[in-house]
């Protein structure tokens, strides 16, 4: 066994109100791809960041080769022979491709650029990468995949002895990954460490030799990626033991739909890119739910059916007719409603009051000239707060100062305003507190109850089934299998998220 | 001793009224107040006010009077700034106006008539700038820009290089005449901000251009169609400088394209920003916009009055203005509640210890 190349003991980092990691061990060998593993908010990036001096940490010790190092910035960390590749490509794409791996540090006479040694270099950079492009040509010339091979090499071209990997495929096809895989594994060849952090399974278990698994700021465990089945890998994600899951079976399937007719039925929706083409339906009475982990194509079917992406494929039908929805204005006309994944970033306008926030799609709905009269609006706002259970100090508070479970209720109360027949929550629990949730999860059924069609979405993936109806299960953007009724358990969603690929076809 | 009487009560009550209501006219006015005092008192002459004719005269007056253009242009560019963008071009485009209409008038066009098509090519030129903006995505800046440089050349190709004059007493009447004792300017843009406050805030339009302009994302989400509202605001900020422009041109009689409107919507943005209202975009205040086109047209007379020389005179400005900013942002006023407590804090400490 070699010495290990990196090794993180007892790492702390607190931010305001979270404790990001609280005492988390990572250990890396020369030669070896180490993926870290985890859901959102399980630690990864922020541990990723003191490594590569991003974050200082508050407590804890890193060596490099045995030796203790403290990087205070990426530049510290990169002299350190830390080399870090984030998920965007931080590159700039009207230089050339010389340009970028020698920005910074180009190489310089009497203050002027050497050009010929820059060109050079690159081209022996890349070369490392098994890659013979034109390095004279402007970057965004060249496909997401080289761009991503490009800011390797230029990591690399540090005589970094750590590559530090942050999504590096979420923006790359089946092939690009594979052409970045077979860099990967020539760099480890040569005695590279790399850390490789992903939410695609498949990818994991092709490439890793072994997992840290992190879960809420903790370290759950660190295993060969050979002797970890699938299953358990998911089950210690979400911080159960595959005993557990077994044992945790669906108590019940609710009550029937009310109506066989589907309201809405996707037929070979999908998106070059982003989604493989897939077949769903929702009938009304019923939540319909998408299971699966982070970048597995659940949101991504939501932002197809609202209108926010354009569909490559198939086409949409509401109630059994052909349906275009290009745009959410369209999605809305045709009565569908939509809370975003990111609350802050699509679904609220932060400096506004709550009764502004809570009024917009109504008011899109009913147009620029018909505005909702005041009393009418300070009713309406005044019913849902009351409904909802919306703790806000006033109706005229700006929404920034409340917090994410009583933001998330002015979302709901959004679009309850606008009598959808069918509403997509997409992650509606992420983020808030255990009232909340369970409010959101009461409300949920009731909306049920009274006939509405609702798509629940959600990475938690024991809410999923505690909740839906029917579960779509969802890996690898590709709609990987259909649970409903009895065989609609926790432990069937996992087995399905799990299942290599040729088992999942179903 | 009347006009003492009538100002300050009302200037108090403004006050009072925005610092109850969280309007950030309030630091505006503060100002206002401050440049009104410090001139009642040290500049001779500026308070009197004749009646001559039924007509007022006197220096404040001519504030309003002359501050009606920017006060105009400041209305359309509130909504534009409110949306997160920025219209360079009102200037230009009052330049374009003013020729339009002394073209029409000249050629016999009756003075409505030619009103009417000046505006009309106003607006063209601010749905132009929607098209770009909102259309084709061209940061507002740059989108803007281009009418800003091409519009004065426009209205150059218009006039053929010519000043052009009228003497059409209607036209003239527009920035030269009174009524009920003011100049016909302010009621102008009195009913310019009457039309504009109840377009925006007694339909659903406000609120529209805030969420846009808070959170473009959500708003489209939210099923609103962004492009189109953005649009519509330069559109309104051209209509609005077709007014100032109409305005500018008739005060002197003469289509002037080389001067006319020069630097005017760097003083209205300015003035929107003094305001209260966030070059970011969201919340935009009006009435805000209107005190700090006053509050730059006081400076600017003062600075008159007090004959500093033109020359020199944009640098006093340019402090006042400053100390303005920084006596409105939020995290400076934090800052300095922070350190007044330390202070008081570290003199406890001394007391304790003696």
């Amino acid at each position: 066994m070699t010495a290990p190349l990196l090794e993180m003991r007892g790492i702390v980092k607190t931010f305001p109100g979270v404790r990001a990691l609280a005492g988390v061990d990572f250990t890396l060998r020369a030669g070896e791809i180490h993926a870290l593993m985890g859901e959102n908010g399980a630690g990864k990036s922020t541990l990723v960041k003191v490594l590569t001096g991003v974050y200082p940490r508050d407590a804890g010790d890193v060596r490099l080769e045995g030796v203790s190092i403290e990087p205070r910035s990426p530049h510290d960390a990169e002299a350190c022979g830390i080399a870090t590749v984030y998920q965007e490509v931080n590159l700039i794409p009207y230089l050339s491709v010389a340009e970028n791996i020698s920005l910074g540090r180009e190489p310089v006479r009497m203050g002027l650029i050497r050009w010929k040694e820059m060109r050079k270099r690159a081209e022996h950079a890349l070369a490392r990468l098994g890659l013979h492009i034109d390095v004279e040509q402007d970057l965004s010339s060249y496909s997401l995949a080289i761009q991503q091979m490009v800011a390797i090499a230029r990591a690399l071209d540090l005589r970094a002895r750590l590559l530090v990997l942050d999504e590096p495929t979420s923006s790359l096809d089946e092939r690009e990954v594979q052409e970045l895989f077979a860099v990967l594994r020539r760099l480890k060849a040569e005695g590279m460490g790399i850390v490789f952090i992903t939410h695609f399974m498949d990818q994991v278990y092709a490439l890793s030799d072994r997992i840290t698994v992190l879960r809420d700021g903790h370290l759950v465990g660190e295993y060969e990626a050979a002797s970890l089945p699938r299953l358990e890998l998911v089950a210690r994600m979400i911080g159960k033991t595959p005993e557990d899951v077994a044992a945790m079976e669906q108590q019940s399937a609710v009550a029937d739909p009310l109506e066989e007719e589907p309201f809405l039925a996707a037929l070979d929706l999908g998106r070059t890119g982003a989604l493989h083409p897939l077949n769903l339906a929702v009938r009304r009475g019923e939540v319909l739910g998408l299971a699966g982990l982070l970048g597995s194509g659940r949101t991504e079917t939501a932002r197809l059916l609202f209108g926010v992406d354009r569909a490559t494929s198939g086409h949409i039908q509401i109630g059994g007719k052909n349906t275009s929805i290009h745009s959410p204005r369209q999605a809305i006309q045709a009565g569908l409603a939509m809370t975003p994944e990111d609350r802050k970033d699509a679904g609220l306008a932060l400096d506004l009051s709550v009764r502004e926030n809570m009024m917009l799609a109504l008011q899109a709905q009913r147009g620029l000239c018909r505005p909702i009269r005041e009393e009418e609006q300070h009713a309406l706002v005044d019913e849902y707060i009351r409904a909802l259970g919306i703790r806000t100090p006033s109706p005229e508070q700006a929404i920034r100062n409340l917090s994410g479970g009583n933001q998330q209720k002015v979302l709901l109360a959004r679009w309850l305003l606008t009598r959808p027949a069918l509403l997509i929550l997409d992650e509606p629990t992420r983020g808030i507190d255990v009232g909340a949730k369970a409010d959101i999860e009461k409300l949920i059924e009731s909306l049920r109850a009274e006939g509405m069609a609702l798509i629940f979405i959600s990475g938690e993936l024991e809410e999923v089934a505690r909740i839906a109806q029917r579960v779509l299960v969802m890996r690898d953007r590709r709609l990987v299998g259909v649970l409903a009724g009895s065989a609609l358990t926790l432990d069937a969603i996992m087995r399905d998220i799990a299942a290599a690929p040729e088992e999942a076809d179903t | 001793m009347i006009v003492d009487l009538m100002l300050w009560p009302s200037l108090v009550a403004l006050a009072w009224w925005s610092r109850r209501n969280g309007n950030p006219v309030f630091y505006a006015l503060i100002a206002l107040g401050l440049l009104l005092v410090f001139n009642r008192c040290f500049t001779p002459g500026f308070f009197e006010v004749d009646v001559r004719d039924g007509r007022l005269y006197g220096v404040l007056i001519d504030v309003l009077n002359h501050g009606s253009r920017v006060m105009a242009l400041a209305l359309g560019m509130t909504l534009v700034i409110a949306t997160g963008g920025v219209d360079l071009s009102v200037g230009a485009v009052m330049a374009i106006a003013g020729a339009v209409a002394a073209l029409m008038v000249n050629m016999g066009v009756p003075w409505p008539g030619a009103v009417a098509a000046a505006l009309g090519v106003a607006m063209l030129c601010g749905a132009w700038n929607g098209l770009l903006v909102a259309g084709f995505r061209v940061q507002p800046i740059v989108a803007t820009l281009i009418l800003m440089v091409a519009g004065r050349g426009i209205a150059q190709l218009l006039t053929g290089g010519q000043i052009i004059t009228f003497t059409d007493p209607g036209m003239a009447f527009i920035g030269n005449g009174h009524l009920l004792g003011f100049p016909f300017p302010v009621w102008i843009v009195l009913a310019l901000l009457g039309l504009v406050a109840l377009s925006t805030r007694r339909t659903a339009a406000g609120m529209f251009i805030e969420a846009v302009g808070n959170n473009e994302r959500a708003a489209y989400f939210a099923g609103l169609n962004p492009r189109v509202i953005k649009a519509a605001t330069y559109v309104l900020a051209g209509f609005c400088a077709g007014v100032a422009g109409l305005m500018a041109a008739s005060n002197i009689r003469a289509a002037d394209s080389n001067h006319v409107g020069l630097y005017l919507e760097l003083d209205a943005i300015l003035a929107v920003v003094v305001g209260g209202t966030s070059l970011m975009g969201g919340r935009y205040f009006l009435a805000g916009s209107l005190v700090g086109a006053l509050l730059i047209q006081t400076l600017t007379t003062t600075m008159f009055m007090r004959d500093v020389s033109a020359d020199v005179a944009p640098v006093p400005k340019a402090l006042f203005i400053i100390a303005v900013c920084l006596i409105q942002s939020p995290s400076l006023r934090a800052r300095c509640r922070s350190w007044s407590q330390q202070i008081r804090l570290f003199g406890a400490g001394r007391e304790k210890a003696s």
